[in-house]
This record gives structure tokens, C-alpha cells and sequence, in this order.
């Protein structure tokens, strides 16, 4: 068997001294390993490295295959108090829905007391509640059902960061739509429809591409393939970009501008396009370098431009 | 100053230069290319610290001639906006943290534009000339010390002036625009300026009066940062110390 000492990357001290390690050993067992001797750091915020500057050792490497000695010498840093990436999304979403309705109810001390309770005399601002609350419904039934996450979790502090914008934006468009001052769209039912359109094409669009790329890894696997177009006429956007998914979404929000005409929904439209364009690039990244022969028509998040 | 800077420059400069006190070397590949940046980088910030001296030149002769501080905002105000919006390059080639001058650049342009230009009853409020000296001197003695660092002829009085100096200026600074926010709140209010009502066509409003509140308790946040952040600096830099930060 191999031994394997743990140090602190920042002051070298010496933290764990395993030995009789075997040697088919994976970093996730040591994590195990090293749990039991400090229980306050539980695997999931334990990073070991080779280097004390270097990059992270993955769960699945294996002890034997690393360029070490019989005494193997791993650095720890911690990662600080984690949380599971399901968490930080239901709680990211079910905000938004539950937040949005009670502007949309005009619950007291938000609009003035004569307007308590009262409701839209506007049609469209009650298919905006509708179209609001299904796209966050249909986010946490994907988080539930759909999605695969490569990573178990993330820092504590993401998502207080993330709550913040999510809930934060939600309130504020929310507040001028229901407001009893609402001034719905300047070119009527024409605009309301073309946007509805638009949202609900987006929709069906972003769900399909969730489908096909659960599709793509089988349960409990972290492997990575190149995704293709199915028979799904809405994942033919993969063919012109490497995120569909972020393209579709990007289009519900526009969608959601347009029908509301609400200046606070277009910027939130754009900072979330900012954000999802620098998440598309990166995943493009990638792709390009892990696959040869990744199709080169494919842009990360816009056909041909982006 | 200009014409001695370009005296001092000749061929045999290595190409190691050092750029401003972090002490980040540059290996830049050609002794022609490093000798540009360090001509740029020098007369750059040797021209901007002119400025700031021919500004409280300025001021300390109105004073002199008028003998009262009424009416100095409204002469000093052309050179101060010009060059104030012209710092904006500053993020680009001062060698600290972007976020650090970007938060500082950003308030200073959100001063001058957006509170003394705007809202003229507050130009003659004394905390103006508080705020107004406060920069002044401290970016002479910032740009100061930039320019000397370049050169490698840095006085110790400059480099003690420039992270002993922010200890009463900072404080003395923030002090001087936050009182003249507050001086300006009341004309915000009657005025409604900057501001949207509802109903509108994109179903927005801003109230400018309570973004200033918002405005001045941000500075709770932040100035303790900065500051901080340059009291580290100054134990880094004036006594050695070597600090651990927290996250690299």
C-alpha cells in the first residue's frame, strides 16, 4: 500500500497522515479518509492538490496513477462552507414565482391601500403573471426532473449573490407591471400576441434542448458528448450554436420586454443575455478544446454573430 | 518637467521597467518597446499631476485675490470636469487594483457631473472646498509619486507623503461630498430633477432624491474598504509587513 500525508497549502502544516493506502485508491476515498480525522471539513469543501498552487485533483483520479512517490504528498485547501447546486436553484427560483404573485395580488403596503388587493383591469397583465410563473415553475420541475449536475455543489456564498439577483429583479419588474399606473403596450393586442408567440416558441425551445442534453449523459455519469440535432425540430438551433439553450431563453425574456413593455424587464434581458453570452463562450471554449472535430459553423450563443 | 523627463531617456534603459509599486516587472520583448510604455506611462502621469497643480494654483490665488471661497467652484469648474472625465483613461494605465480606482473614479465623476454641475445653489457651500482640496492634494502627491517611481529617483518624503497623506485626506474627502450631497437634497426634492413619474409608456420611474440616500449610505461600505485596503498598503509598503490575503 502507498501512504499519503495531507498538508495545509498555506502553512504547510501537517493536517492527516494516512497510511497503508491502497493504491486503486480514488481522491474521493482519501477525502473520505481525511473527513474522519477533521469532521468540520466534509468532503465537499476539501481541495487537494499536488502543488499547493495548483489545480484541484478530481474525485476520480486515482492514487496509483499520480506522479508520486510511496509517500504521497497532497496540499489541502478549503473551499469554505458548501451547498448543493439543487439547493441554491430551487431556492433561486421559487423566489422569482412566489415574490412576482405577490405584486400581482397587490398585497398591502406595496401599492397604496386603496388599491389592496384589487386586480388588472389590463389583460395583459395577467397573461404576464401566467407567462412569469410558468417559465419558474417549469425552471424548478427541471431542476427536479431534468437537469444532471456535473458539480455536487457550490460556495455558501453564491447563493446569497445569486437570491439577490434573481429576487431582486423579480421585484422590480414585478412592480411596475402590477402597479395600478400600468401602461400596457402601445400597439395593443397586435404586440401582446407577436410576443406571446415569441415567449411560448422560446419556451418550448429552451425545454427541448433540456431534454436533449439530459439525453446525452446517462444517469450518474460525468461524461461529455458533442450535442446534435434530434428529431425535435427546436434543437435544430445546434446545428448554428454550441447554447442553444441560452439562446432560447434570452428570446423568452424578449419576448416577455415586448409584451409587457416594461423597461425593467429589457434590462433584465440584458444582463442576463451579458451573463448567459459569457457562460456560452466558455462552454464553447470547451467544446473546441476537448473535441477535434467539433463543427466549426457553430458560434457559442447567436447564430453567426455571437 | 516634461523637456527633463525626455533628457533623462536614453538608449541604454533596460527593458526590465518597473511599473508603479506593486513592483510588477515587465519582460517586454525589445528594448525599443519597453522604452515607448515607460515614455508614455511617465509623461502621462507627470502631465496629469501639472494639471492637478495648475488647479490649486488656481484656487490658492482666487482665494488670495477674493479672499472668500464663493464663486471659486464656478472658475475652477471648466479645468476640473475636463480633466475629471479625462481621469476615465486612469483605469487603463494606473497599475492598482481596477475595481479600487474604478469605485474612486466613478464617484468623483458622479460628483462633478452629476452634483456640482447639475445643482448650482450647492456651488458655494463650503464642504465643496473641503472635498475639492482633499482630491488636489492627494492626487499631486499620487501622481507624484508615480512619476518618481518610474524614474527610480523616488524621494522618501514622496512615498511617506503619499501613504501617510490619505489618512486625514480620505476621512477629510468623503467627508466634503457627503455634506454636499446632503446640502443638495432639499433642491433634489422640490425640483424633481433627474427623476420619472409614472404613468409612462416603458412603465419605469427613478427617483433621483432617494438615490442619492441610497448613494450616501453606500459610502458605509465602501469607504472602510478603501480605506483599509490602503492602511494594508501602507504597512506593505512603509514597514515591510507581509500580509497573507485571504483568497488568491
Amino acid at each position: 500500500g502507498k501512504h499519503v500525508e495531507i498538508l495545509d497549502a498555506k502553512t504547510r502544516e501537517k493536517l492527516c497522515f494516512l497510511d497503508k493506502v491502497e493504491p486503486h485508491a480514488t481522491i474521493a476515498e482519501i477525502k473520505n479518509l481525511f473527513t474522519k480525522t477533521h469532521p468540520q471539513w466534509y468532503p465537499a469543501r476539501q481541495s487537494l492538490r499536488l502543488d499547493p498552487k495548483g489545480k484541484s485533483l478530481k474525485d476520480e483520479d486515482v492514487l496509483q496513477k499520480l506522479p508520486v512517490g510511496t509517500t504521497a504528498t497532497l496540499y489541502f485547501r478549503d473551499l469554505g462552507a458548501q451547498i448543493s447546486w439543487v439547493t441554491v436553484f430551487l431556492t433561486e427560483y421559487a423566489g422569482p414565482l412566489f415574490i412576482y404573485l405577490l405584486f400581482y395580488f397587490r398585497v398591502p403596503f406595496i401599492y397604496g391601500h386603496k388599491y389592496d388587493f384589487t386586480s388588472s383591469r389590463h389583460t395583459v397583465v395577467h397573461l404576464a403573471c401566467i407567462c412569469h410563473s410558468f417559465h419558474y415553475v417549469k425552471r424548478l420541475l427541471e431542476t427536479l426532473f431534468v437537469h444532471r449536475f456535473s458539480h455536487g455543489t457550490m460556495p455558501l456564498r453564491n447563493i446569497f449573490k445569486n437570491c439577490t439577483y434573481y429576487w431582486g429583479f423579480a421585484a422590480w419588474m414585478a412592480y411596475y407591471i402590477n402597479h395600478p399606473l400600468y401602461t400596457p403596450p402601445t400597439y395593443g393586442a397586435q404586440q401582446v400576441k407577436l410576443a406571446l408567440a415569441i415567449f411560448v416558441i422560446c419556451q418550448l425551445g429552451n425545454f427541448s434542448i433540456h431534454m436533449a442534453l439530459r439525453d446525452l449523459r446517462p444517469a450518474g455519469s460525468k461524461t461529455r458528448k458533442i450535442p446534435y440535432p434530434t428529431k425535435n425540430p427546436f434543437t435544430w438551433l445546434f446545428l448554428l450554436v454550441s447554447c442553444p439553450n441560452y439562446t432560447y431563453e434570452v428570446g423568452s425574456w424578449i419576448g416577455f420586454a415586448i409584451m409587457t413593455q416594461c423597461l425593467p424587464v429589457a434590462l433584465f434581458s440584458l444582463v442576463g443575455f451579458t451573463q448567459m453570452t459569457i457562460w456560452a463562450k466558455g462552454k464553447h471554449r470547451s467544446y473546441l478544446k476537448e473535441f477535434r472535430d467539433y463543427p466549426p459553423l457553430r458560434m457559442p450563443i447567436i447564430p453567426f454573430l455571437l | 518637467i516634461q523637456g527633463w523627463l525626455s533628457h533623462e531617456m536614453n538608449p541604454s534603459v533596460t527593458a526590465t521597467v518597473k511599473l508603479g509599486q506593486n513592483g510588477k516587472e515587465s519582460g517586454l520583448g525589445g528594448l525599443e518597446t519597453a522604452e515607448v510604455l515607460f515614455q508614455t506611462q511617465s509623461l502621462t502621469y507627470s502631465k496629469i499631476r501639472g494639471k492637478w497643480l495648475v488647479l490649486a494654483i488656481a484656487m490658492v490665488r482666487f482665494y488670495m485675490e477674493k479672499g472668500t471661497h464663493r464663486g471659486l467652484y464656478k472658475s475652477i469648474q471648466k479645468t476640473l470636469k475636463f480633466f475629471q472625465t479625462f481621469a476615465l483613461l486612469e483605469v487603463r494605465i494606473i497599475p492598482t487594483s481596477v475595481l479600487v480606482t474604478g469605485v474612486q473614479v466613478s464617484s468623483r465623476i458622479f460628483m462633478v457631473w452629476l452634483i456640482t454641475h447639475s445643482i448650482k445653489p450647492i456651488q458655494n457651500e463650503e464642504s465643496v472646498v473641503l472635498f475639492l482640496v482633499a482630491w488636489t492634494v492627494t492626487e499631486i502627491t499620487r501622481y507624484s509619486f508615480y512619476t518618481f517611481s518610474l524614474l527610480d529617483h523616488l524621494p522618501y518624503f514622496i512615498k511617506w507623503a503619499r501613504y501617510n497623506f490619505f489618512i486625514i485626506l480620505y476621512p477629510v474627502g468623503v467627508a466634503g461630498e457627503l455634506l454636499t450631497i446632503y446640502a443638495a437634497l432639499p433642491y433634489v426634492k422640490k425640483t424633481g430633477m433627474f427623476s420619472i413619474r409614472l404613468p409612462n409608456k416603458y412603465n419605469v420611474s427613478f427617483d433621483y432624491y432617494y438615490f442619492l440616500l441610497i448613494t450616501m449610505a453606500s459610502y458605509i461600505p465602501l469607504f472602510p474598504q478603501l480605506y483599509f485596503h490602503m492602511l494594508r498598503q501602507r504597512r506593505k509598503v512603509l514597514h515591510g509587513e507581509v500580509i497573507v490575503e485571504k483568497d488568491d
